[in-house]
């Protein structure tokens, strides 16, 4: 069956790892029990500069690629159009029609399958951690609800067949095709590169009629996702003022502070600094977690954490149950200490 | 400006979700009920947009009759207005629950008040199927902004908004009528006034029966994922852990 799967680039034109797993799992569905079929990717942004190794590893046989001078920035109907018009474009000089249309669960990624899903009136499955071909041209599907606290097992029958992928799907495999975007681009072994096609889509007034300009980068720092240590702030705070020990601990070990959502709710500290199901994903090396009890919205934000260490006056909290390591007691006390140990360390 | 706020009534999940014997819901026999928390903001930014600018706050919701409770809940904190669109029970997937509210706009607008805005949350806490919003907005040819953390309208009906975006933000530009979904962050909801519960409390619920169908998307089953538990390796107390704490922190090597 063919599959395909709209590929989000970052600024850098690199692809983005939300991506390479939705890459990952639309392979394995291309290749399913039919026999195997091709991958197809759509870019929006300059072909020259596609990475096309990394692409190719991904299993991606084709790429069309919708250059800037058709399509500048995004418009996620527009977006959606050009998915559709591949996806059902049969002998127009698209693909011969696609059985599944697939995007990363990302911002973008969800509205443009949303409007995909409203363009074609076709139901779309959101956050799938597996999608398999079922009998009668269905699909069996695990997707995620409650933000992965909670597996739905469910059947679609949809065709073109529309699904977003969550961003916890197939971990260990996307890791292993994100190998490709650092040194092993050469190890690709030649012919595998996809044969790009530059497509021009034909798109109206209505379709762009929503875009995005984008703002200027909101001013360096280490942002809260891609933080390498993270310094959880909770209830267990106390208020606005006990924050600075956290900020300083982060400050000492290269990393920021996150926090809960009863932090935010009660205007302790703004709202782009919440981890947690209605906040921001965290995938740090540390999640040092102070005065959290560890409710279970919380766990989806921090999660996939590598590591986590919690301070915590309560031994039975939640959170210990998730957390590598403890340590009962206040943070007001426990904090300030292992700051002075750290910087006497030097 | 006439503003119509979509909720949906949701289980309030506390430390851990259970699911019915036979799998197909939640057992919430030991859960309360609430909205989800993006609709929480986007009824607060309703309520505010109404204040600055004029007009009514209509809550609309689609679910079970026991749902009136969240649109009281929401009339209290200052909607004007509330609409059910009941169903007996079944779960109503996107594209059902969509077509429902756009017949509703639809037939808001042909009884002579239609609405200029619709706001809904990002995404709902349960289903989480972030379509509804553009569904809405592609039936009624409506322009969508989604995920927004900050809205203005201008006199003309224009519509500044802006969500994050990797980091940044991305902004955007639409005119009246139009919908948008938010996100938490967007404001900071208010709580009732007593004067806004009692009146909540006497004020009719708006009642219509819209047709269940089927979703071409088919739940199974739910379950509960295999829980990563295990226990915390406790390092000790209080600020004498520390020297511990700091060999911890070394063996993982974060330190700089």
């Amino acid at each position: 069956m063919s599959v395909l799967c709209l590929v989000e680039l970052d600024s850098a034109d690199a692809v983005v790892d939300a991506s390479l797993r939705a890459l990952a799992l639309a392979r394995g569905l291309a290749a399913g029990a039919d026999g195997a079929g091709p991958l197809l990717a759509v870019t929006f942004g300059p072909a020259a500069r596609l990475p096309l190794d990394v692409l190719g590893a991904a299993g991606v046989s084709e790429v069309y690629a919708v250059e800037p001078d058709q399509l500048e920035g995004y418009a996620p109907r527009a977006w959606a159009r050009v998915l559709a018009g591949l996806a059902g474009a049969a002998g127009a000089g698209g693909p011969a029609g696609a059985g599944a249309v697939l995007a990363a669960a990302t911002d973008r990624g969800s509205e443009v399958l949303a409007y995909l899903g409203a363009i074609t009136g076709q139901p779309v499955a959101a956050n799938c951690l597996e999608i398999a071909p079922a009998p009668g041209g269905t699909y069996r599907l695990v997707r995620q609800r409650w933000a992965g606290l909670l597996l739905e097992d469910a059947v679609l029958a949809g065709s073109p067949a529309l699904a977003t992928v969550s961003a916890d799907a197939g971990a260990a495999d996307a890791g292993a095709a994100g190998a490709g975007t650092t040194g092993d681009a050469a190890a690709v072994p030649a012919g595998s590169r996809p044969v790009v096609h530059q497509h021009k889509p034909g798109l109206t007034e209505a379709d762009l009629r929503v875009r995005a300009a984008v703002s200027a980068d909101q001013g360096g720092g280490v942002s809260l996702a891609t933080a390498r240590v993270v310094v959880g702030g909770g209830r267990g705070v106390g208020g606005p003022d006990g924050f600075a020990p956290l900020e300083e601990l982060a400050d000492l070990l290269g990393g920021v502070v996150g926090v809960s959502r009863v932090v935010t709710s009660q205007g302790w500290r703004p709202h782009t600094q919440q981890v947690g199901q209605t906040g921001t994903r965290i995938t740090p090396e540390l999640y040092l977690a102070c005065g959290i009890s560890g409710a279970i919205q919380h766990m989806a934000g921090c999660g996939s954490a590598k590591h986590i260490i919690a301070v915590n006056t309560d031994p039975a909290a939640p959170i210990m149950s998730r957390a590598d390591y403890a340590v009962i007691g206040d943070l007001g006390a426990v904090i300030p200490a292992l700051v002075a140990a750290l910087r006497e360390r030097g | 400006m006439e503003i119509c706020v979509c909720v949906k009534r949701v289980p309030q999940v506390g430390g851990r979700i259970v699911v019915t014997p036979d799998g197909q819901e939640v057992d919430t026999r030991m859960s309360g009920f609430a909205i989800s928390p993006h609709e929480e903001c986007a009824v607060e930014e309703a309520v505010q947009l109404a204040g600055r600018y004029g007009g009514n706050v209509t809550v609309l919701t689609l679910g079970p009759a026991a749902a009136a409770e969240q649109l009281r809940d929401t009339l209290a904190l200052g909607a004007g207005r509330a609409i059910l669109l009941a169903t007996d029970g079944r779960e109503w997937g996107p594209v059902a629950t969509a077509a429902a509210i756009a017949d509703q706009v639809r037939r808001q607008a042909a009884d002579g008040a239609g609405y200029d805005l619709l706001l809904l949350g990002n995404e709902a806490a349960d289903t989480g199927d972030y379509q509804v919003g553009i569904r809405v907005a592609e039936a009624l040819g409506w322009p969508c902004a989604t995920g927004i953390k900050h809205l203005a309208i201008d006199g003309g009906g224009r519509v500044r908004a802006r969500r994050e975006y990797r980091g940044s933000e991305e902004a955007f530009e639409l005119r009246l009528p139009a919908v948008i979904t938010v996100k938490e962050g967007i404001n900071l909801p208010r709580y009732p006034s007593l004067p806004g519960r009692l009146r909540a409390k006497r004020a009719v619920i708006e009642e219509y029966h819209p047709d269940w169908q089927a979703d071409r998307l088919r739940m199974t089953g739910l379950r509960v994922p295999a829980e990563q538990r295990q226990q915390a390796t406790v390092l000790g107390t209080g600020a004498d852990a520390v020297p511990a704490l700091v060999r911890v922190l070394e063996e993982l090597g974060v330190l700089k």
